[in-house]
């Protein structure tokens, strides 16, 4: 499986979209430290870009590579090798390479100017959130039956996961004011990895204070060692659940 | 060598294969013709395992196909449409089946790479090559790791004349070496001098399945194109597409 993975990697590797999201994460991360004198203010910033940018391009890039390479799937499924191996040959390839992106264009300037709790947590964060919608696209790629449908579901799900979410989430929250809804808020973060991604990191910072009851109640769970494995798990959960079901649906596919 | 037993498949509401049935064997150059659309892609796809019939068996070396890979060790396999990683070069293509099989270079077949005089290309990207070569690089890889099984999906479409001769050559080196061989086109005059049998399929339904020798006897006929002719409008299946394939073959004969 390695084999393969490594000739995935080095095709994409040598793509201009990789090259182009690693400089543009660079320049980003870089330009944020430089403007703002507060390396916490910036690590904000930062933390909206990841949040917003690292969901969509994960997405959109890992569908346009799945249908690129679509012939070439063929090809390796007339080889002998079982369809597993290939689909997760493939996203060990895409994966590999959107983290590497993601570790040179935000991990350099992070720890050369904020290598703190907060640092490791984006990085932490970023690296989760990129193995989960790379998964999460695999899933809808297989599902989908051509690339506009497969690029169109994935539009519609990163507005479901950055935008849409929120709202109902805000919505319920707002209905039932009434009621003490800690357990529900805790909840129904950990149904959605960039919320789950946003509050690992604002907890690290010192405007969770801000947050009030709610926040105090975060900051109890997931700073301590149960919230960190809680989170860790969650985001298992989200990487393996959409692979798993990519996996199945794949190899019953008609190619 | 190939035993199918009763395949159907369906998509959505197209018949696409209906209960085929068909044993093929080695030292036989099967040649699968039809209209477009009548389901000869589709059949090799179901004996490459990239379809999956909805019933139905088929039969490999007296094995059944289930989801063990394994078996396609023992067929190469030429696609319609070969495309590949963008950035790979032609040489790394080759070097990384032959890395996924684990087979040594001089342990390989390599007689089209050098008469296809892929070697001095070997260092193009396959993103640049033309359709004619990516068929020139499919062949090859067809043919690479010397199985008893080939199956062919147009393998002249696109090719030069020389090529296409280089090619033809090839196909006829390896019957004598008693090995399978099936060949979907829709050049009946390139089939003519390498085929043994003629496998007629029409909107998913086998309409018949003759040994050459018999078909022409029968029809009195000495080219294929005219016989199958003869044999179509004599059962009444007389339609349109055969009347203009035979059209095309008289025309050549006259020239």
């Amino acid at each position: 499986m390695m084999k393969l993975s490594k000739y995935v990697l080095y095709d994409i590797l040598k793509n201009k979209i990789i090259i182009a999201y690693t400089l543009f994460l660079f320049i980003v991360s870089l330009s944020m430290f430089q403007m703002e004198d507060n390396s916490s203010k910036a690590m904000l910033s930062l933390l909206n870009i990841v949040l917003i940018v690292l969901p969509l391009v994960s997405l959109i890039f890992t569908t346009i590579h799945y249908y690129n390479s679509y012939e070439f799937i063929e090809l390796m499924s007339s080889q002998p090798m079982s369809r597993t191996k290939i689909i997760l040959s493939e996203y060990a390839g895409v994966s590999i390479s959107l983290l590497s992106a993601f570790w040179v264009g935000v991990g350099l300037p992070v720890l050369l100017f904020a290598a703190d709790d907060t640092g490791f947590a984006l990085l932490f964060s970023g690296t989760c959130l990129s193995l989960v919608f790379t998964s999460i696209a695999f899933f809808a790629s297989v599902l989908a039956r051509d690339k506009a449908r497969g690029i169109g579901l994935c539009l519609l799900l990163w507005f479901y996961f950055a935008l849409i979410y929120d709202g109902i989430v805000l919505l319920i929250l707002f209905t039932f004011s009434d009621y003490p809804l800690e357990k529900l808020t805790l909840l129904l973060t950990a149904l959605n990895p960039i919320d789950l991604g946003r509050i690992f990191i604002m907890l690290k910072m010192d405007i969770s204070a801000l947050m009030g009851y709610t926040g105090a109640l975060y900051k109890d769970f997931f700073g301590s060692s149960t919230g960190v494995l809680f989170t860790t798990g969650i985001m298992l959960i989200w990487i393996t659940l959409p692979l798993w079901l990519a996996e199945r649906r794949f190899k019953k596919k008609d190619l | 060598m190939i035993r199918i037993e009763n395949i159907s498949k369906r998509f959505r509401k197209l018949q696409v294969l209906d209960s085929i049935n068909a044993t093929f064997s080695s030292g036989e150059v099967i040649s699968l013709i039809g209209p477009n659309g009548s389901g000869k892609t589709t059949l090799i796809k179901s004996i490459l395992g990239m379809v999956r019939p909805d019933s139905g068996k088929i039969i490999v070396d007296n094995t059944p196909i289930n989801g063990d890979p394994s078996y396609r060790e023992k067929i190469g396999y030429m696609p319609q449409i070969g495309r590949y990683p963008d950035n790979m070069r032609i040489g790394q293509l080759f070097k990384m089946l032959r890395n996924i099989r684990n087979v040594s270079e001089s342990k390989t077949d390599n007689d089209l790479i050098v008469s296809f005089e892929l070697e001095k290309i070997a260092e193009k990207p396959m993103r640049t090559l033309s359709g004619g070569t990516r068929q020139k690089v499919s062949a090859a890889i067809a043919f690479l790791f010397n199985p008893p099984i080939l199956i062919l999906d147009e393998p002249t479409a696109g090719l030069d004349p020389l090529s296409s001769e280089i090619l033809k050559e090839k196909i006829i080196q390896e019957k004598q070496k008693n090995k399978l061989i099936l060949i979907t086109s829709h050049i009946l005059s390139d089939l003519d001098e390498i085929t043994t049998h003629i496998m007629y399929l029409q909107e998913g339904r086998m309409l018949f399945f003759k040994d050459i020798e018999l078909l022409k006897e029968e029809t009195g006929e000495l080219r294929l194109g005219k016989a199958i002719a003869r044999v179509m409008k004599g059962e009444n299946f007389g339609n349109e597409w055969i009347d203009r394939m035979f059209d095309i073959t008289t025309e050549k004969n006259k020239s």
